[in-house]
């Protein structure tokens, strides 16, 4: 039995009687919002929180030195300050204020950190203090945790919120069509920038609305904080109008939530719900605020220390578990780096390379971990599970060593769970340690963040290697090169003469380049997206991989095209995902949101007519979304140019394989408008290589009914 | 399987009970017992849980309620190292013919009689669910009309308090 670096072993606090969450953390102080700051200058907290003036000239100071703030790609933990613009404060008071306030000197909070830095903060021992209610104390929260953009629609409960926003002029609303749209959009733009997604509804059905987006940003560990307003506190649980309990539906899909009744817990419960979505392993927060606490009033006070006390994530790794995985990287013959979305959350796509360059060891990426390494890099074998290449299949099966890396070893990924790996044994690196063992029994048990695991792991593997202690893959590279050159990702065009969807999604990804975003919806396409674009970088693949969300493509793309304007974003979608949720596409025409929309046209729900191709028979129920009397492929019901110039934008249609290339350039030189592509493509095409559900990765298809044949090892 | 005490600290918020339910319903964990009630601190309330599982989603289970907000310290009270008791209020048929010989027996365990009826008298007893079950089962040729019994509670022998190092980072907030 190894030793479990978990901060409750169970054992272990059977054992000491102590062991507790406390136990793991280094500064048992409150958690003022500061972490940019002690991020960046590598400070302490400051000792009082009460201390306004002190605590704004380190934030100040720190969002200064901070390197690349607001730059894509950095990483959720670390962020809030980071994310700040640095706006000119506004001249007046928020407009429901009485006269006698307008009078007042400009609060604090509404300085930017320079400001403070520079002396702002030492004006009044009021200076951090304004009277305001707890709508503005709302906005003025979002505002200082850096929330730029929220995607909402206002609602009778909600009301009290959107006025002050409409004052906002650090915050832009975007007003989208749908909660859901909402949801996914706050999903693609924190996907796609690292940054925080805000999205906003009202009681009742708004709320309601956003639990798909929330099960799914929880599904795979998205930083997205949801306000949604609450009846007034008098009605709650009355069954008043339009009153939901989404703190109790949401329990299990959100990695936290708060009921809000009292206006002087607005301020404070957003910088929570900011730092509890975006710090240890990121997920949604919802803050549902009964309608009276935002109209009444209350003191804002900025910065206001948190009320966590039993939040405490573990970031740095334990020395002697590293140790001992560097000890096993370099002494196994064959090992495989499992890379999961952790990696690209913790932003630790650099030394996840030099990890694998110094070692030589192969590297497979999830489908949320696509573009943690190159596509184009000799060492990567490609994407694991369900739909991986054989390659990276056969890797993860015949290895000795597996390094887990933010990965959680989903069903999709291993199959049968008692077949996997048989003979690897495991290191598993997460932030979130309930993912250890949870599905594989770990060897080597390492909690924290990839980042800092993967700078550990790099200095323990050169301490290691300049012991004269180097691992030895050459033979095994020789196996998974053989598999790699005889079992490429490949697709069959169509006999009849049209379009392999394979074949479009290859050319998007060669015609838009690595630099572009693509954003998939679920099915099929989103298979192929995963296998034919390639990905050099994080954040360019953004897809819902945990929850399966059919529909998640348009908004999240809004999303991220949003979060990423000067980026060129795709939308891949198939044309049943599209219709779920394309009314974001009116969004985005009049929010002025530019992305393209490649449909998948197939006529049918592809995956599933997948399966009741090779698992019912031929028995297509209910997956044909076109006229089977008049149309042979794909489905002009409806005619997705006409929708796409009804919603304003510009819509194309492709359906020869000599087309392919003008329509995705002809798409690509439009950039005042969203562009939709119907790409009419044959139904059936087919996701390979596959393993089927339920049955072991040993029995990977690589092609309907051919099996690799593993024993021509060179073994 | 075996029965494992769990005391777990925790907010005392509104809500903490539901999140701890439910997460032990989504996993699959059955819950033995639960008791809650306040401690020597306001802003902590106290859990023990019973449940009845394998080493292994044990593990799984104090991991998943580690990760709630509002969880502030768990930890396993091993049988021998700790004081567990239930509370249990019966209440017995018991008219003039029978209530002397309920008495006794009630005597054996020493529990108490909170109070008679003409037809009926009421019986409190705590201790270990040995114990418990035990005087139930005596007790039943008399005709057992009612019968409530609370979760167990437990706490750790010996000098050391669980609450102590957890609420450090309480008072500071404050």
């Amino acid at each position: 039995m190894t030793e479990q670096t978990s901060p409750t072993p169970p054992k272990a606090h059977a054992a000491s009687g102590q062991a507790d969450k406390t136990s793991a953390r280094s500064h048992p102080g409150p958690t003022p919002l500061d972490i940019a700051a002690r991020a960046a200058a590598g400070s302490p907290a400051p000792a009082a929180p009460a201390d306004a003036a002190t605590q704004a000239t380190a934030q100040g100071s720190a969002s200064q030195g901070a390197p690349g703030q607001g730059a894509p790609g950095q990483g959720a933990p670390g962020q809030l300050e980071g994310q700040a613009k640095h706006a000119v404060p506004r001249p007046s008071a928020p407009p429901a204020q009485h006269s006698a306030q307008h009078q007042a000197p400009h609060p604090a909070a509404h300085q930017t950190p320079q400001q403070a830095a520079h002396g702002g903060g030492h004006s009044a021992p009021h200076a951090a203090k304004m009277k305001v209610t707890g709508a503005q104390a709302l906005v003025l929260a979002l505002e200082k945790v850096g929330a730029d953009v929220v995607f909402g629609i206002p609602g009778g409960a909600v009301l009290p919120a959107y006025d002050p926003l409409l004052d906002s002029d650090k915050i832009r609303h975007i007003l989208v069509r749908h909660e859901q749209g909402a949801g996914h959009a706050a999903t693609g733009y924190a996907q796609a920038t690292g940054r925080v997604g805000v999205c906003m509804a009202t009681s009742g059905p708004g709320a309601t609305n956003l639990v798909t987006p929330l099960a799914d940003a929880y599904m795979d560990s998205v930083p997205v904080v949801a306000i949604t307003g609450q009846v007034s506190t008098n009605l709650i649980g009355t069954d008043g109008f339009q009153e939901a309990d989404i703190s109790g539906i949401t329990l299990p899909i959100t990695k936290h939530n708060f009921l809000v009744t009292r206006p002087e817990d607005i301020a404070r419960t957003i910088g929570e719900a900011f730092h509890l979505a975006s710090t240890g392993r990121p997920g949604p927060v919802l803050v549902d605020i009964a309608k009276d606490a935002m109209q009444a009033t209350t003191d804002f006070v900025w910065p206001v220390p948190f009320d966590l006390p039993g939040y405490h994530p573990v970031t740095r790794p334990h020395a002697r578990q590293v140790r001992e995985a560097a000890k096993m990287i370099t002494e196994a013959r064959k090992p495989v780096l499992y890379v999961g979305g952790g990696v690209i959350k913790a932003d630790a796509a650099g030394e996840l390379r030099r990890l694998a360059e110094l070692t030589h060891i192969p590297v497979v990426t999830t489908l949320m971990a696509r573009g943690a390494f190159p596509d184009s890099h000799d060492l990567h074998l490609g994407m694991p599970g369900m739909h991986g290449t054989v390659a990276a299949v056969g890797a993860l099966q015949k290895a000795d060593l597996i390094v887990a890396l933010g990965a959680r070893f989903d069903d999709r990924v291993t199959g049968r769970l008692d077949s996997f790996a048989p003979d690897a044994a495991i290191v598993h690196a997460d932030i979130d340690p309930a993912e250890i063992s949870k599905n594989r029994r770990a060897d080597v048990p390492i909690v924290g963040d990839c980042k800092e695991v993967l700078t550990d792991l790099i200095a323990a593997v050169q301490q290691e290697q300049s012991a004269g202690r180097t691992g030895d893959t050459a033979d095994w590279w020789a196996q998974l090169r053989g598999w790699r050159d005889t079992y490429p990702l490949g697709f069959d065009e169509p006999e009849d003469g049209s379009l392999a969807p394979q074949y479009v999604i290859e050319r998007i990804g060669k015609l838009a380049g690595p630099d572009a975003v693509y954003v998939a919806g679920v099915g099929q396409h989103q298979m192929w997206a995963a296998q034919f674009v390639g990905y050099e970088h994080p954040r360019t693949f953004v897809n819902s991989g945990g929850a399966g969300t059919m529909g998640y493509a348009v908004p999240a793309a809004m999303g991220a095209k949003v979060g990423l304007p000067s980026t060129s974003v795709w939308a891949i979608d198939g044309d049943g995902c599209f219709q779920m949720t394309n009314q974001e596409l009116a969004t985005c025409s009049i929010e002025g949101i530019p992305v393209k929309v490649a449909i998948i046209n197939n006529g049918n729900l592809g995956m599933v007519r997948q399966w009741q191709t090779l698992f019912y028979d031929q028995r297509y129920s209910n997956t044909s979304l076109g006229d089977k009397k008049t149309e042979l492929r794909g489905t002009r019901v409806p005619d997705f140019v006409k929708l796409a110039e009804a919603y304003g934008c510009v819509g194309l249609r492709c359906e020869r394989k000599e087309d392919v290339d003008a329509v995705i350039e002809q798409a690509m030189s439009i950039n005042d408008r969203p562009v939709v592509i119907d790409f009419v493509v044959h139904h059936d095409a087919m996701v390979w290589p596959m393993v089927a559900a339920g049955t072991s990765n040993d029995d990977i298809k690589y092609a309907r009914g051919l099996a690799p044949q593993w024993e021509a090892d060179p073994e | 399987m075996t029965n494992h005490t769990l005391s777990v600290l925790v907010e005392n918020k509104p809500a903490v009970l539901v999140r701890i339910a439910a997460l032990f319903a989504r996993r699959g964990f059955n819950i033995d017992s639960l008791a809650v009630g306040p401690t020597e601190h306001e802003e902590i309330s106290r859990m023990t849980i019973v449940v009845n599982c394998e080493e292994h989603p044990l593990e799984q289970v104090t991991k998943q309620l580690n990760k709630l907000v509002n969880v502030l310290k768990i930890v396993e009270l091993e049988p021998s190292q700790a004081v567990q008791r239930e509370l249990v209020l019966i209440k017995i048929r018991a008219d003039a013919d029978t209530r002397s010989k309920v008495l006794e027996t009630v005597e054996l365990f020493r529990a108490h009689v909170v109070d008679v009826a003409v037809d009926a008298v009421t019986v409190e007893a705590t201790g270990g669910s040995d114990k418990l079950e035990a005087l139930v089962r005596v007790l039943e040729p008399f005709g057992i009309k009612e019968l409530v019994q609370s979760g167990t509670i437990a706490v750790g022998r010996g000098g050391r308090s669980i609450t102590d190092r957890t609420l450090r980072p309480l008072e500071k907030t404050a």
